[in-house]
């Protein structure tokens, strides 16, 4: 195929060089000081059972906020984007807030919020549903920071879609559930892909509003992070760049995957149109 | 564009280059809750050296968690002073030679010119009678801490708990060790600094006892209502000691280092004593110590030095990765 | 077809909507107007006049300067760099393309903690750059540039993020009829896809923009704490809470929150003068071509 349009050098080399000097280079800094290390002690640091535990809770609780997220987020960006109701406006552009709430505040609030005495936790406590200071907690942090990736990535492209083509999928004697699965989700799709991407890693790394929420007990409610920090409170800086290496690459390869799963969903719907016309 | 982008990083470069004001300036790096402490006492100390030198001395505070300052100076945070809640933070600048080796010689009482130490504070009227330690680990009772490895406040009612077993009848680290497991077994959580578990402790109303600073006592009551808490000293409890020291490549640098040599000596001074009882620590001075008798029960305590051969002894035995901390949540 | 036909096909039945609308603004209820009812009430426990007192502590204002000002700084860097890779990576293809997005997705997954460290790695007087910056004499981290850099760092992925499936669904069958129109690479943008991508952009900006302002951890660890000088709002508010005075740090955080307005009055903007230029491409065109979409 003939490249028609213009301008991919630039942006491809401005992006290449602009990703190398903020990203890459401070990243590779890390790795190498990491190496300090040999490979025995950063396998000690890397699988010791306070290290393998946390992985589990802070990955386990990510995916599980990202997964909430992408499924309330579909539901908000739609709403927002195609039921008009009062206060729309308002509710719409209050979607920002968890980013720009410092995260100690929502850590702090949340756990106000939820602990036994708190406006939800009072509600919950009977029901025998404790959530401030165990892992559901570091869940519930986790979601409200990545609320927003979901439905401002999804909001453009629900916008975007173009009415005929819901008209004709229905003038051709689809049913709505019908458009919806096979018309307008594969057009969404790959941006509800994204949405959970940024949701799930901005909770891997998540530091601040989750202390305050989790409890912090050993073996039980400890993120990877806090581990970090525990190393770096010990002054074992390079400690603690072993423990952020191993979040990054198992970060870097879950991304990885989802991107090729984008990819090649974005590839599979391209092929199916191609075939169609 | 790139010439713009170019022309805007050269003036943020300048701007972070430029020298501070041409007035004599000093940096104090200090711990979190040491703010009001030092917005008192800056101000005396500035009088005291206009009358003394005719030089006016502008004083910056920077205030952040204890290791993470010390940290930030070993990466060239410029601070002349460091004034700090542990001495283990300024062991850490002493190894990386930015302070004097023989820094708690340098000035009087181990350069910590006041002090606090460990005690409970309760709900109203004490409903589960806690007196002492041993209260503390009994089935039933919840006890709110800030994490014991993580932070300097957690790390000292570790030790003070410690201490206490140690010094009972046929005390002994393996008896200690096991008191300390049963203590902790009885903390639902781990805040994650001494304000975060006092908001658990006293909005939250979680828990019958939360450990900490006996100066932290006051705050609480500042915001949370005197009448809301009972404080009870433990019949033994911690030293807590918070150690000065001037940064000598700094004020090598900058040329500071008779104004700072001052500004900590003067943390001695009647009127520096003063200001340290009324932010209800505890004077070193006898007799301001006297003058604040009723703010100051009498309590016996232990020094870390007495009972774990200082910091450097106690902090890669007990906070280290695989120290007594980390062996009691080793799943057997 | 008939218009009542089409928007019946268009619009899911009316207690689906309903029954959506519900589900969608109760999680918006619980995990985003509780939380921010809490900041507000814990803000106002004392009433208006300790509210007002909270937010005139004397470090209050220096710290809201600084935050706008990295802000406003961080924000040109983000449009160019999201523009420019969301370009490369959703009108061409070329190989290793999923690589490429997954190291600009990078930034989001580290630690702020760790973002903050690696600079200090680079920058600090330990650092790889430490001695020679220390022998001219230039200050990066613990000072405006090293904030502003770790700022960068973790806004990074944001507006490119948010382009990236606008600009994929939406193809490039526009900008190729421009270019064979005979338009240039700029005319081209301008034209068509700015205007295309307009609310992508708008949402990757006050995303970023919303993260800058409100980052704690990682501009923690670069900033050095010094009141009244490099302190940002963030830093601000856990400095206060923490020297016991809630109301006065929940009355900072609250005014984040006014990054709301922000967001509204950006939106409507916006919309103003996409409205403004339709009703002007109107008037130019003869009335039977012009097609306005819905």
């Amino acid at each position: 195929m003939k490249r028609a349009l213009p301008g991919f050098g630039l942006s491809l080399g401005f992006t290449l060089v602009y990703l190398s000097l903020l990203v890459l280079l401070p990243l590779s800094g890390l790795v190498f000081k990491s190496s300090a290390l040999d490979l025995g002690q950063f396998w000690d640091i890397a699988t010791g059972e306070r290290a393998l535990a946390s992985y589990r809770v802070s990955f386990g609780a990510s995916l599980l906020a990202a997964a909430i997220n992408a499924f309330f987020g579909l539901i908000v960006a739609w709403v927002l984007v195609r039921y008009p109701f009062p206060g729309r406006r308002f509710v719409d552009s209050l979607v920002d807030l968890p980013f720009a709430l410092p995260t100690a505040v929502a850590g702090i609030t949340l756990a106000t919020l939820y602990a036994d005495t708190g406006w939800i936790g009072r509600q919950l406590e009977p029901l025998g549903l404790k959530v401030a200071f165990t892992p559901l907690g570091i869940v519930v942090a986790l979601t409200f920071i990545g609320l927003p990736f979901v439905v401002r990535t999804l909001q453009p492209v629900i916008e975007d879609i173009e009415p005929e083509v819901e008209e004709a999928a229905a003038t051709l004697g689809a049913t709505r559930w019908q458009t919806f699965r096979r018309v307008l989700l594969p057009g969404i799709f790959p941006a509800l892909l994204t949405g959970f991407t940024l949701a799930f890693s901005r909770a891997i790394g998540e530091y601040g509003s989750v202390i305050f929420i989790a409890g912090n007990m050993p073996l039980i409610s400890e993120i990877t992070p806090l581990l970090i920090i525990s190393k770096l409170e010990q002054y074992d800086v390079i400690g603690a760049t072993a423990l952020a290496c191993v979040m990054l690459f198992i970060s870097f390869a879950l991304l990885l995957a989802v991107n090729g799963l984008q990819w090649w969903a974005a590839n599979r719907h391209h092929g199916k149109e191609r075939t169609s016309l | 564009m790139s010439a713009s982008i170019r022309k805007l990083l050269a003036g943020l470069l300048l701007i972070g280059a430029l020298p501070a004001f041409a007035q004599t300036s000093l940096l104090n790096v200090s711990y979190d809750v040491a703010r009001d402490f030092y917005k008192d006492y800056n101000p005396l100390f500035q009088k005291y050296w206009r009358e003394k030198t005719g030089e006016s001395i502008e004083i910056k505070q920077s205030h952040a968690g204890s290791s993470k300052q010390v940290r930030a100076v070993a990466d060239g945070l410029e601070a002349d002073v460091v004034t700090m809640n542990q001495a283990s933070d300024v062991d850490f600048l002493a190894g990386k030679g930015l302070v004097a080796a023989d820094y708690a010689s340098r000035f009087p009482n181990n350069a910590s010119p006041y002090t606090s130490t460990m005690v409970f504070i309760v709900r109203k009227g004490n409903p589960k009678g806690l007196r002492d330690w041993p209260d503390l680990v009994k089935p039933g009772v919840q006890v709110i801490l800030p994490h014991p490895k993580n932070t300097g406040n957690g790390r000292y009612s570790y030790l003070a708990a410690w201490g206490y077993a140690l010094g009972q009848p046929g005390g002994s680290d393996g008896a200690a060790q096991e008191f300390v497991a049963r203590l902790l077994k009885n903390a639902p959580l781990f805040a994650s600094g001494g304000r975060d578990a006092t908001t658990t402790f006293m909005q939250r109303k979680i828990g019958d006892v939360l450990v900490s600073f006996e100066s932290e006592a006051e705050l609480i009551a500042r915001e949370f209502g005197q009448g809301e808490f009972d404080v009870v000293y433990p019949s033994l409890s911690i030293l807590a000691e918070f150690p000065v020291a001037v940064v000598e490549k700094v004020v090598d640098k900058k040329g500071t280092r008779k104004q700072a040599l001052a500004y900590l000596d003067y943390l001695w001074s009647k009127d520096g004593q003063e200001n340290a009882a009324q932010n209800y620590l505890r004077p070193r001075d006898a007799e301001v110590l006297k003058k604040y008798a009723d703010q100051f029960p009498p309590i016996k305590t232990f020094s870390v030095d007495e009972v774990f051969g200082g910091w450097s002894q106690a902090f890669p035995a007990h906070f280290k990765d695989g120290g007594t901390f980390d062996q009691i949540y080793q799943s057997k | 077809m008939s218009e009542a036909a089409a928007r019946r096909a268009n619009t899911e039945p009316r207690w689906l909507r309903l029954a959506l609308t519900a589900v969608g603004l109760g999680f918006l209820f619980f995990f985003l107007a509780m939380p921010l009812a809490a900041v507000f009430s814990q803000a106002f426990a004392g009433g208006w006049n300790a509210y007002l007192e909270g937010l005139r502590h004397p470090d209050t204002l220096s710290a809201v300067w600084l935050t706008v000002f990295i802000a406003v700084v961080v924000l040109p860097f983000n449009v160019a760099f999201g523009v420019a890779a969301s370009w490369a990576i959703a009108k061409f293809d070329f190989r290793g393309k999923s690589l490429l997005i997954t190291l600009i997705d990078l930034p989001f997954a580290i630690s702020p903690v760790v973002a903050g460290l690696v600079f200090l790695l680079i920058f600090g007087a330990q650092g790889l750059f430490g001695p020679w910056l220390g022998e001219h004499d230039i200050k990066i981290v613990f000072a405006l540039p090293g904030m502003v850099i770790v700022t960068l760092f973790i806004t990074f992925p944001f507006v490119a993020r948010e382009l990236i499936p606008l600009m994929q669904a939406q193809g490039k069958d526009e900008e190729e009829a421009a270019v064979s129109l005979g338009a240039s690479g700029w005319q081209m943008f301008f034209r068509v896809t700015l205007p295309n991508i307009r609310w992508g952009l708008l949402y990757g900006v006050i995303l970023a923009n919303a993260r800058a302002m409100g980052e704690f951890g990682a501009v923690s660890v670069v900033s050095g704490h010094i009141r009244g000088e490099t302190n940002t709002l963030p830093l601000h508010v856990e400095i206060v809470y923490n020297e016991y005075n809630a109301i006065g740090a929940f009355a900072a955080a609250s005014v984040l929150a006014l990054l709301a307005l922000v967001t509204l009055a950006a939106k409507a903007l916006v919309e103003w003068k996409i409205r403004q230029e339709t009703a002007m491409r109107q008037a130019d065109l003869p009335p039977d071509e012009s097609s306005p979409r819905s």
